[in-house]
């Protein structure tokens, strides 16, 4: 089956005064129709330029500076801006951690929503309102006849980001692009929007592209994750291998220092220094001046992505070492 | 090392005492229009409660934590404590001394070095125009800590250190630091004192969990070396059961459970601890299934009567409709809970 997205050897360039900065390089994967894809890895590992290159709206000066990304097996990254948008909304749906980057403050949440649907169907006003009003209803949002003409500011944060994902799926998008949808919420209420967001994607069989710190969520709502580090892939895989059975040293320093409500540990697995700057991306790995486990191929040669077992990683620990660098 | 030597070891008949006891305390923030508004529009005053009738302590090298959901009154009990904000009702009661005892004046001041706060944002907590070694620099001179100049600069020298900095970093700026850099400065800044005790209000929140590690084992560590006392704010469970002796659950401006660690986890009573715990994503894939609490947290302007947890509760009866749950012990816990004391749960 085709995959609804394809990423393909993505590589996405901001020139600074500094000189250019490679915020992704070389970033490959698919998500399946019905699958969820979690994207994890520390702050500034490249997780939302990742999503923000795929519905095109990279800003200038940064681009896109190699690969490709398809939907449906059809390019898109050369779409003309024009037919971009028309994707976006419709064939793609958006999710953000702060609701109200998508809501208008000034505009009733009825009227934004019937505004989307009438955009991207032939609805009447009648029809598109009573589908807005089932969307709401399939968000949870009780008694929703009496909210849907509230302004956003009325709404708890919570009830607003049910809206945002009533926005979102109003057009039955093929793909969810969601960042940190959860971030800015409470743990109670993070449960609920994360239930909700997997029932609904998997009733429209949308695919899914979860982009979050939270390994837990990611534990419970993601069938693969990926683990992204100074704007590579380090390691992609079933979320229950990769939890539970970290390859890449990074993934594993990552698991080890999130503190469990399973068991007493005195202290946390700590990986030592911090992430590189990506105008100083170290040369092999980028991951060796911080790797306990580095040796001789680290140092001087990039590992490349490469299935192990059922996961894919890039780690020297895995793959035969190239011949040159035994040599040094 | 030089900086921390200074506090004097607790007297044979001090040692029992809780360092810190905080007693019945609240507070209520008036959050009406202006006066001329409520004249002209005919609104009454509208008052929030942001704490109520909180009580707990904190014995010495103990690490004491509150968690809750966002506006259940952690950061105002906290700054309650540390004196940032005047409580309404009850008192805040440190090695002894009564914080809002005018008699006690002198004992005040000489208490204020001894007590630190770390929050949550280290970005909006430092001065941006100020370099860090002047930030770490500040509490030594305005307590007179150091005697000269060259004794401030090596004491923060030491204390850069401490906290895991190269002290050659002093010259920078707090933007030219990353998130966990920063938070370490301003751990730095509060043990610049000497402090016994430390309130951190989310000191981890807006970090990654890497680099949360990487605070919460420093923490860990200068408690052990120094004999300090935290009270440490946190929403996020795993990190509080990794953290903290013992635990207050905080619901609408009350505390409805505190519990040792331990127990809390094994054997949560009050049904608001209960549904927290089973939020929490299930991260060791146990297969346990993460049940969301219903609803949301209801507006403390306008509290439900009785138990003000009984629109979200399961087991809630008629008697938690009207009546306020008092706290009652049961094992090693305080609950306010009706169902608990009914036996029913
Ligand atoms: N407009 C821009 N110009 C220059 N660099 C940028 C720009 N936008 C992002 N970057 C850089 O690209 C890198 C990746 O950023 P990105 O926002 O994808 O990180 P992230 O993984 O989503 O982090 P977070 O968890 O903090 O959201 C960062 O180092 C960031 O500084
Ligand atoms: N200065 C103030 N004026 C009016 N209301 C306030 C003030 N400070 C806090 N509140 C209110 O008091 C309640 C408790 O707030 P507090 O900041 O203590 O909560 P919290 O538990 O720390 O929440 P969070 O997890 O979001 O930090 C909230 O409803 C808040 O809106
Ligand atoms: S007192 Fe009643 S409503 Fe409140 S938590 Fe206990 S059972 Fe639930
Ligand atoms: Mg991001
Ligand atoms: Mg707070």
């Amino acid at each position: 089956m085709t995959p609804v997205l394809s990423v393909r050897n993505l590589k996405v360039e901001f020139p600074t005064r500094r000189g250019v900065l490679t915020a992704i390089d070389d970033v490959s994967f698919d998500i399946a129709p019905g699958e969820v894809l979690g994207v994890v890895g520390e702050s500034g590992a490249g997780k939302s330029i990742t999503g923000t290159a795929v519905i095109g709206l990279i800003e200038p000066p940064g681009r896109i500076a190699g690969g490709e990304v398809l939907l449906r097996g059809q390019r898109i990254d050369n779409l003309p801006p024009e037919q971009m948008r028309k994707i976006r909304g419709k064939r793609i749906g958006m999710v953000f951690q702060d609701p109200l980057t998508s809501l208008n403050p000034l505009y009733r949440i009825g009227y934004q929503l019937v505004e989307t649907i009438r955009t991207h169907s032939s609805l009447s006003e009648s029809a598109a309102r009573k589908k807005a009003l089932s969307l709401l209803e399939e968000v949870g949002i009780p008694a929703p006849d009496t909210r849907i003409d509230a302004y956003p500011h009325q709404f708890s944060g919570g009830m607003r980001q049910r809206v945002v994902l009533a926005l979102a799926l109003a057009a039955e998008p093929e793909l969810v692009i969601a960042d940190e949808p959860t971030t800015a919420l409470d743990v109670s209420v993070q449960a609920q929007i994360i239930a909700l967001l997997k029932r609904l994607c998997a009733q429209h069989g949308a695919a899914v592209m979860l982009i979050t710190h939270d390994m837990g969520v990611i534990a419970e709502t993601a069938d693969r994750v990926a683990v992204m580090y100074a704007g590579r892939i380090a390691e992609i895989g079933p979320v229950r291998e990769v939890i539970k059975a970290p390859l890449h040293p990074y993934t594993k320093g990552l698991m080890g220092s999130i503190p469990s409500l399973a068991h007493d540990s005195d202290r946390l697995v700590q990986i030592p220094g911090s992430m590189p700057r990506l105008t100083a991306i170290p040369s092999g790995c980028p991951f060796h001046p911080r790797c306990p486990r580095a040796f001789v191929p680290c140092p001087t040669f990039r590992p490349e992505l490469q299935p192990e077992q059922s996961s894919q990683v890039a780690c020297w620990l895995y793959h035969p070492f190239p011949v040159t660098a035994a040599a040094l | 090392m030089s900086v921390m030597t200074s506090a004097a070891p607790p007297l044979a008949s001090e040692a029992a005492r809780p360092l810190v006891e905080v007693k019945n305390l609240g507070r209520v923030f008036d959050v009406s229009k202006p006066w001329l508004n409520r004249l002209t529009e005919g609104l009454p005053r509208r008052l929030l409660t942001a704490a109520a009738e909180v009580t707990f302590s904190i014995n010495k090298r103990e690490t004491f934590a509150l968690v809750g959901e966002s506006g259940s009154g952690k950061s105002t009990v906290a700054k309650m404590v540390v004196g940032l904000i005047a409580p309404t009702t009850g008192e805040v009661i440190i090695d002894g001394v009564s914080m809002s005892d005018r008699r006690h004046d002198a004992d005040r001041r000489r208490l204020r070095r001894r007590i630190q706060m770390v929050f949550q944002d280290p970005y909006a907590s430092l001065n941006p125009r100020w370099r860090a070694l002047d930030i770490v620099a500040e509490p030594l001179r305005a307590f007179g800590i150091a005697q000269s100049e060259a004794e401030t600069a090596k004491q923060v020298g030491e204390l850069l250190r401490l906290v895991g900095l190269d002290p050659a970093d002093g010259t920078k700026y707090p933007h030219e630091f990353s998130g966990g850099q920063r938070q370490r400065i301003a751990i730095a800044r509060a043990l610049a004192c000497n402090p016994e005790f430390i309130v951190c209000d989310e000191p981890t929140s807006a970090l990654d969990v890497s680099v949360q590690a990487q605070i919460l084992n420093l923490m860990r560590d200068l408690q052990d070396r120094f004999g300090l006392t935290y009270l440490f704010i946190s929403h996020n469970l795993a990190v509080v059961r990794h953290m903290a002796n013992r635990i207050g659950v905080m619901y609408l401006g009350r505390l409805v459970e505190v519990a040792p660690a331990r127990e809390m986890f094994a054997k949560p009573k009050h049904p608001y601890t209960r549904m927290l715990l089973d939020a929490v994503p299930d991260l060791d894939l146990t297969g346990r299934k993460r049940k969301p609490v219903e609803g949301e947290v209801p507006n403390p302007v306008d509290p439900p009567p009785g138990c003000p947890f009984h629109p979200r509760c399961p087991f809630a009866n008629e008697r938690c409709r009207v009546e306020m749950p008092q706290p009652i012990l049961t094992g090693g816990a305080t609950v306010r809970c009706h169902a608990v004391e009914e036996g029913r749960i």
